[in-house]
């Protein structure tokens, strides 16, 4: 496992408020590996989005050391984009122009040497624009999109200056089921094509089940790693899966982990004292 | 096996629904807005001239809307009522100009970096509540009793207030719109250039059309500093020889001038971000 892209060793984070301590990650400890797909779920308040950002070097960490490749994360940089569930888009640019939005920064200007490189890089965003269909929208603004068409052209813009790791911050989040069907197939083929290592936060199981080879189970209070579950399904996957044994079976395991791990069971012992009250008379 | 239950029958066509006017934060078609705002704008005036040509008030406290419109048309033959609008539009734009020349670089600063903001947001908010004409006596001992005095009185009472606005603008940029750029590689400074300050933009707008308006009220202030011309001095001097025809002519053209102002920035703002229809 020495190989492995990102190492999560020891990672603790303590955010401090005004009257306590809120321990957000605790002694977090994972290998991701090159190429994988992993996702993360858990109840509200598990450290998972937590986790992801201090990995994206958009929060620091308190203890602990996270190593891409080796190398301690300081900071954001390029060879990690960040998906958003909304208002990441830049609404005064047009679809085509925040696909192309990284070509303007010093890091990415740097890397083109040649006309060539140019070429190449307008035929990515054409291509990336085409592979999120969206050729026809190359001259929208954000605002007249639909909220999917909107995550197709974020997903583009992270995917424009080829990262090796893809975070995504619940973003279908905000979808509809069925524009989040498509969003997930669309999203695993990506995921072939571009052989980039995906790292995907969310709060919906079956979603976690479908797009990822792992899925990663935190619990709340301190946010911890609970368990971890290979997801025994081919590589290649369609939505009938979503219907077979095996994955019903691990769905309802997962969802049988978080309510025992996420404090909800007092809610249900509510709920069924509820059942038993008389109706109210008002 | 599937069971599908058939449609409910059409029986009759239905008629269109009505527009409906009492909708909260409802629509409204153009031509009833256009209506509306003209009637807003008409009704005072018609009451108004009822009122005075009923002969309600008395003339030398209340002119009607003839009398006021004849004063407009002498002091436009005889008394150059064009440069007395020209130096104050003169004299409220260099001081609102020079306000945000300050304040847009000031606010951007302070709604970016929370070290500039705890350093000098309450300082703003501070000298924010001085009345600017309490500053006349000490801007003629320093300034003299120039123009730049008037522009300054105009400058000193839209400063404060301006960065303020702009700093709130600038940090109401969606954080996620900055986090994809810092995951894109940016630097601080391409992050300003290129998210923060578009981002910003037609908020920014908005609060120069705002603050332009309380550039035009503190016009009366600023020329109250030994002004011989322009229309809040003649405001005044018309107080002292009791021409109440003229004071209202005077009121009523700033606020004409205000309006034709805002309209031209709401225009701008349209013209500028088409981005923003939907």
């Amino acid at each position: 496992m020495s190989d492995a892209k990102i190492k999560i060793r020891q990672v603790s984070k303590v955010f401090k408020t005004r009257d306590r301590d809120v321990q957000a990650l605790q002694d977090i400890n994972l290998d991701i590996q090159r190429n994988e797909f992993i996702t993360f779920v858990g109840a509200s308040g598990c450290g998972k989005s937590t986790l992801l950002r201090s990995i994206g070097g958009l929060e620091q960490h308190s203890r602990g050391e996270i190593l891409l490749d080796g190398r301690a994360v300081n900071g954001p940089g390029i060879d990690r984009a960040m998906v958003f569930q909304h208002y990441s888009l830049y609404p005064w640019l047009n679809v085509m122009q925040n696909i192309k939005f990284c070509r303007q920064l010093k890091v990415v200007a740097d890397t083109v040497k040649s006309d060539g490189d140019i070429e190449c890089a307008s035929g990515r965003a054409d291509a990336l624009l085409n592979l999120m269909g969206l050729s026809a929208f190359h001259q929208a603004y954000p605002n007249q999109l639909s909220g999917g068409m909107q995550q197709r052209v974020a997903i583009a813009r992270a995917l424009m200056p080829k990262p090796e790791i893809l975070l995504m911050d619940e973003p279908f989040g905000a979808l509809d089921a069925q524009t989040r069907e498509v969003m997930h197939d669309l999203i695993r083929h990506v995921h072939r094509l571009e052989k980039s290592t995906i790292l995907f936060v969310t709060h919906d199981v079956e979603e976690a089940i479908y797009l990822g080879g792992r899925v990663v189970l935190m619990a709340p209070r301190p946010g911890r790693i609970d368990t971890i579950y290979d997801v025994p399904l081919p590589a290649e996957r369609n939505q009938d899966m979503k219907l077979s044994a095996e994955f019903l079976k691990l769905k309802r395991e997962i969802l049988a982990r978080i309510r025992e791990t996420s404090g909800m069971s007092t809610d249900l012992e509510l709920l069924e004292q509820l059942t038993r009250t008389q109706p109210l008379a008002l | 096996m599937s069971a599908h239950q058939p449609l409910p029958e059409v029986q009759a066509p239905t008629r269109p629904a009505r527009q409906r006017w009492w909708v909260i934060r409802g629509e409204l078609p153009r031509a009833a807005i256009w209506g509306l705002a003209t009637a807003g704008l008409l009704l005072p005036l018609l009451i108004w001239w009822a009122y005075t040509a009923a002969g309600l008030a008395n003339p030398m406290f209340m002119p009607g809307p003839d009398a006021v419109l004849a004063r407009v048309g002498r002091w436009w033959s005889d008394e150059s009522l064009l440069a007395d609008i020209g130096i104050s539009v003169y004299r409220v734009m260099t001081g609102f100009l020079a306000s945000a020349l300050f304040a847009l670089p000031l606010g951007l600063y302070i709604g970016t970096y929370r070290p500039v903001q705890a350093f000098l947001e309450p300082l703003t908010d501070f000298i924010r509540y001085m009345p600017a004409v309490a500053f006349i006596p000490l801007v003629m001992l320093w300034v003299g009793i120039d123009e730049s005095s008037k522009v300054l009185i105009i400058f000193i009472g839209t400063f404060f207030q301006m960065v303020l606005m702009v700093a709130e603008d600038v940090r109401r940029v969606p954080m996620a719109q900055i986090e994809a750029a810092q995951t894109m590689g940016a630097s601080r400074s391409e992050i300003v250039k290129l998210v923060v300050l578009p981002s910003a933009r037609p908020a920014l707008l908005d609060t120069l059309r705002i603050t332009c308006g309380w550039a035009w009220t503190y016009l009366v202030v600023a020329e109250l500093v030994a002004a011989n011309s322009g229309l809040g001095y003649a405001i005044l001097k018309a107080q002292r020889y009791m021409q109440t025809d003229k004071i209202f002519a005077g009121i009523i053209l700033i606020g004409v001038i205000g309006l034709l102002t805002d309209q031209a920035f709401r225009w701008l703002g349209r013209a500028a971000f088409p981005w923003l229809k939907r």
